[in-house]
């Protein structure tokens, strides 16, 4: 059975411009120990899909689903209470802002300790051995007097490395990382992705990866969930995908990459992510796509072995009709 | 050869800062010893991580702060004379700049048409029907509708903002353009728009960049030279290509094997660093990279390194110096 | 030609409905403009709706209780004071006294404030510190007595006591702005604008003012408030408006003596004091909610 199993799930929030959906029917199975990616950018609802799993989403947000099933328990239909104990213990999070995810006003080490004594009991001082441990771990240099380090003390790298030491203190079966080195510098950001990759193996953790960054999928994930407007268009292995993408959205993103430029001017995708009020008639990515026909433009498509495309790429059925690209936006 | 559009040599730039009431005031060096020339055209990129000392460089091309010592001229301007109103005018007409967040970047209470015409109300005679004309003209080379010119910031996404910025940083026709990591902030598929409208007007305009950046893949398609610092010190600087494909310098190295890439079928040797990014307050004695650098030698500790030719680049370093590496 | 037929309209209602939409959020932030709408048309139209002069004596129908008492006339609705004068049209009439006093003394001290402010946190260095210590020592003498100070000095009277009022409430708009200012100096926009070459006039007024509005404008309908509440303080004590106006602190003042005889002369200027600055602190707590981007939903 998998760890962890979301079907359907849909958010929306009203606004003040009216109800704007932010995630459109998500499905993510995530087994122990696998380390999946979920990648997209602005707008495509990724992290506002994972927020939702966690309850943390403000109260103008309805979250729906068929089904959130965690290590058995249904987390969709659960009282806050119950649902308590588990975030933060069984499921964790770290964000992507290390610097502002710490709380200033407290020194690491509260911090730590306090996670542990909230979800073991007892005196928050007694966990202060455990603590250490856990800076160490993480690979923070003289543990012991970084406990009474107040966050405005530590570099992004380090705060984040405290934030990863809080989050798996409780050893979590699942660890979500939403942009978790987006922040940080290109030697830092290296040197914190090989740490979740360690630890993930050490303890047998899930790890869910929300990102942007193809190249960081390439290098840590097994499977990657493709978003774009809130919506799954793609659902495949790493390899699978950077080999070989199905999806017309998947394969423009990985060709606007300035590494598979092939000259001078770079593979844009032209146009913008559908806002609340442009959302297109059909495909949301028809407006912008190489392959769009005339199908495309009217009617939705519907999953196609977990391909959201009417004319996946590759794919025996062929298009009868020539594509004629609109004028980008 | 025609003379550079600047010319950077040596340059220092040190803020002192008070520890306290009783304390001396300690010298932060943000910049030591940078010099490059750029020409009319040319994208040289400077690349490196947090403090290296790239946003105070920035800061000392658009004038905005002098250098405490060396010598920078921007089109025979000597940056460190206190200039008169004409020669700052003329400064600011040569040298303009585009900042790294589109979302702080954009005075959210001005309209969009406002934003833009603004260096050219502060620094033209222009009446406000020429001015408009020439906003509208510059919103169409960037790509931007007429109809956005009411509107305010919020009303758009990042990629339009940069757009915005690069719009007014274009309407005084300046022939130098810093870019303050002006796609970091940005989603992939925007940043291949923004970086080709980059290219394009620069094709166009005949501009010359100085593109700060910390994303070598992007740095890699724009540049034509690259300038690797670190903690305010140059350490390697050459062409881009004899850069990416032969680095010297053990930071350029790292930084490159530190960059994700998604070509996953070629297996790399990761260089790993330990330790976190000195902070330009404590610099390490010696080299400051010493303390990362997997070839630290006794003598990283002692001496500083100075910028040397090999080959067809250039790099600071004692380990390359003495031929250990 | 151009395009930009736009619909500079459009934008603005649009802005419009968002401010309503949070702005409406909280019932009684609505319940409090509502009623202060009602107190600005009293006093905007105090000559019609009044029934009787503020200043017109019946001496026959001196001390007379309000209509639905015993012994009270219709004619007389909230009744008479000592002077046969109709309490109903005196507080209509009031109402424009304490309105006026809280106009002046928020253009007043709001614009005296954001301007020190402004330069305060702009130039730092003395300048900043010789503003903010002045301020400090106005703070730290309490503002009902600087105010009774300064009168007493300036003579009494309605515009003396709005002019020291406003001079106490200066520091907190001058705080205020200072902060903001700080923060705002630090953003890109700002550094944008200095590389196009502005200077510090275009850069205080129209780079970062606009920036640092919301802010101060709820901390202008607090003080509007309070202000009335201190306008009627000092008329309480003599020494602001003085008698016949019929401002509603001196109207407390006038009719100090017949609380126990006649409590409803000094029980109606008092409510609607009451009823005034409830009305306005409701207004500005649903100000601060619509306009403070930290709280906004979506």
């Amino acid at each position: 059975m998998a760890l962890l199993e979301i079907k359907n799930l849909v958010v929306d929030f009203a606004t003040a411009t009216g109800s704007l959906r932010a995630v459109d029917g998500i499905d993510l199975t995530v087994d122990e120990g696998e380390i999946v990616a979920v990648v997209g950018e602005s707008g495509s609802g990724k992290s506002v899909g994972m927020l939702a799993l966690m309850g943390l989403l403000p109260w103008t947000s309805t979250v729906n689903a068929d089904h959130i099933v965690f290590d058995g328990q249904d987390l969709l239909n659960m009282p806050d209470k119950e649902r308590r104990k588990i975030i933060g213990k069984d499921i964790s999070m770290i964000f992507q802002e290390p610097m502002t995810s710490l709380n200033p006003c407290f020194t690491v080490g509260y911090q730590i300790t306090e996670v542990l004594a909230q979800h073991f009991g007892g005196k928050r001082r007694s966990y202060n051995d455990k603590a250490i441990e856990l800076l160490n771990q993480v690979g923070i240099p003289a543990a012991e007097s970084r406990l009474n380090s107040y966050p405005h003390q530590l570099s992004g790298g380090m705060c984040q490395r405290v934030m990863i030491a809080m989050m798996i203190a409780c050893q979590p079966k699942l660890l979500i990382a939403d942009e978790p080195t987006t922040a940080l510098d290109v030697t830092i950001q290296a040197q914190i992705l090989e740490l979740l990759i360690e630890l993930q193996k050490s303890r047998g953790m899930a790890l869910v990866i929300i990102t942007h960054d193809m190249a960081v999928v390439a290098e840590t994930a097994e499977r990657v969930v493709v978003l774009y407007a809130g919506q799954q268009v793609e659902q495949r292995t790493v390899k699978q995908l950077f080999k070989k993408p199905k999806h017309p959205y998947s394969e423009a993103l990985l060709n606007a990459l300035p590494e598979r430029a092939n000259d001078k001017l770079l593979n844009a995708i032209p146009g913008v992510v559908p806002g609340q009020m442009d959302r297109p008639k059909g495909c949301l990515f028809s407006p912008r796509c190489d392959y769009a026909t005339t199908l495309c433009r009217e009617k939705s498509p519907n999953l196609n072995n977990g391909i959201l495309c009417h004319f996946p790429l590759g794919d025996e059925k062929k298009k009868t009709e020539k594509s004629i690209k609109l004028e980008p936006q | 050869m025609p003379e550079p559009l600047i010319k950077a040599r040596n340059l220092h730039k040190y803020y002192g800062i008070k520890d306290g009431l009783l304390q001396a005031s300690k010298n932060l060096k943000a910049l030591s010893g940078v010099s490059f020339d750029l020409y009319e055209g040319q994208t040289l990129a400077v690349v490196g991580e947090s403090g290296c000392g790239k946003s105070t460089l920035a800061r000392l091309l658009t004038s905005i702060e002098n250098p405490t010592s060396g010598h920078l001229s921007v089109d025979g301007i000597d940056m460190a004379k206190s200039h008169d109103k004409a020669t700052s005018k003329k400064l600011r007409q040569t040298v303009q700049m585009v900042f790294q967040d589109p979302f702080g970047s954009l005075n959210p209470r001005q309209k969009v048409g406002d934003i833009i015409q603004e260096p050219l109300l502060i620094n033209t005679v222009l009446s406000s029907l020429e001015r408009r004309e020439k906003a509208l003209e510059i919103m169409r080379l960037v790509g931007l509708k007429d109809e956005y010119f009411h509107r305010y910031p919020h009303m758009f996404s990042g990629g339009q903002r940069q757009r915005i910025a690069i719009a007014r940083a274009l309407i005084l026709k300046p022939k130098v353009v810093v870019l303050d990591e002006p796609v970091s902030a940005l989603d992939v598929s925007i940043q291949a728009q923004v970086i080709n409208l980059l290219i394009e007007l620069q094709k166009e305009l005949g501009l010359a960049y100085v593109f700060i950046s910390h994303d070598l893949s992007v740095v890699r398609h724009i540049a034509d030279e690259i300038l690797v610092m670190y903690l305010g010190k140059p350490v390697e600087h050459g062409p881009s290509e004899v850069i990416f494909n032969n680095p010297k310098h053990p930071y350029t190295q790292a930084l490159l094997s530190a960059t994700p890439s998604t070509n996953i079928s070629i297996k790399r040797q990761r260089i790993k660093l330990i330790g976190e990014l000195p902070s330009p307050v404590n610099p390490p004695t010696g080299c400051a990279f010493n303390p990362r650098c997997q070839h630290a030698h006794k003598s990283c500790k002692i001496s500083e390194p100075i910028m040397e030719t090999y080959g067809e680049s250039q790099a600071a370093c004692l380990a390359l110096d003495e031929g250990r590496i | 030609m151009n395009n930009i037929s736009t619909p500079v309209t459009s934008i603005r209602s649009q802005q419009w409905k968002e401010f309503w939409f949070y702005f409406s959020a909280s019932k009684s932030a609505v319940a409090g403009l509502v009623f202060l709408t009602l107190v600005i048309l009293m006093a905007i139209f105090a000559d019609v709706i009044s029934p009787h002069g503020p200043a017109e004596q019946f001496r026959e129908y001196a001390k007379i209780p309000p209509a639905w008492m015993e012994g009270g006339q219709a004619q007389f609705f909230l009744g008479t004071d000592y002077a046969g004068r109709d309490m109903w049209s005196r507080i209509i009439h009031g109402s424009r006294m304490s309105l006026l006093a809280g106009i002046v003394v928020v253009v007043l001290s709001m614009s005296i404030g954001v301007f020190l402010g402004l330069i305060a946190g702009y130039r730092g260095g003395w300048v900043e510190t010789l503003i903010m210590r002045v301020m400090d020592t106005i703070m730290a003498v309490p503002g009902l007595l600087l105010a009774l100070v300064l009168v007493a000095i300036l003579g009494p009277g309605l515009l003396n006591a709005m002019v020291a009022i406003a001079i106490t409430y200066t520091p907190s708009f001058v705080r205020l702005t200072r902060a903001s200012t700080l923060t705002e100096l630090n953003r890109d926009y700002v550094s944008a604008s200095r590389v196009a070459g502005a200077g510090p006039a275009r850069l205080m007024f129209i780079s970062i003012l606009p920036n640092c509005m919301a802010p101060i404008i709820v901390q202008g309908t607090l003080s509007f408030s309070t202000a009335i509440l201190d306008t009627a303080a000092l008329g309480f004590l003599g020494m602001g408006a003085q008698a016949p106006i019929p401002e509603w602190g001196t109207l407390i003042a006038e009719n100090r003596d017949l609380i126990l005889n006649a409590p409803w002369t000094v029980t109606f200027p008092g409510v609607a004091i009451l009823l005034a600055v409830l009305s306005i602190n409701l207004v500005g707590d649903g100000l601060r909610d619509a306009l403070d981007p930290k709280l906004k939903r979506s």
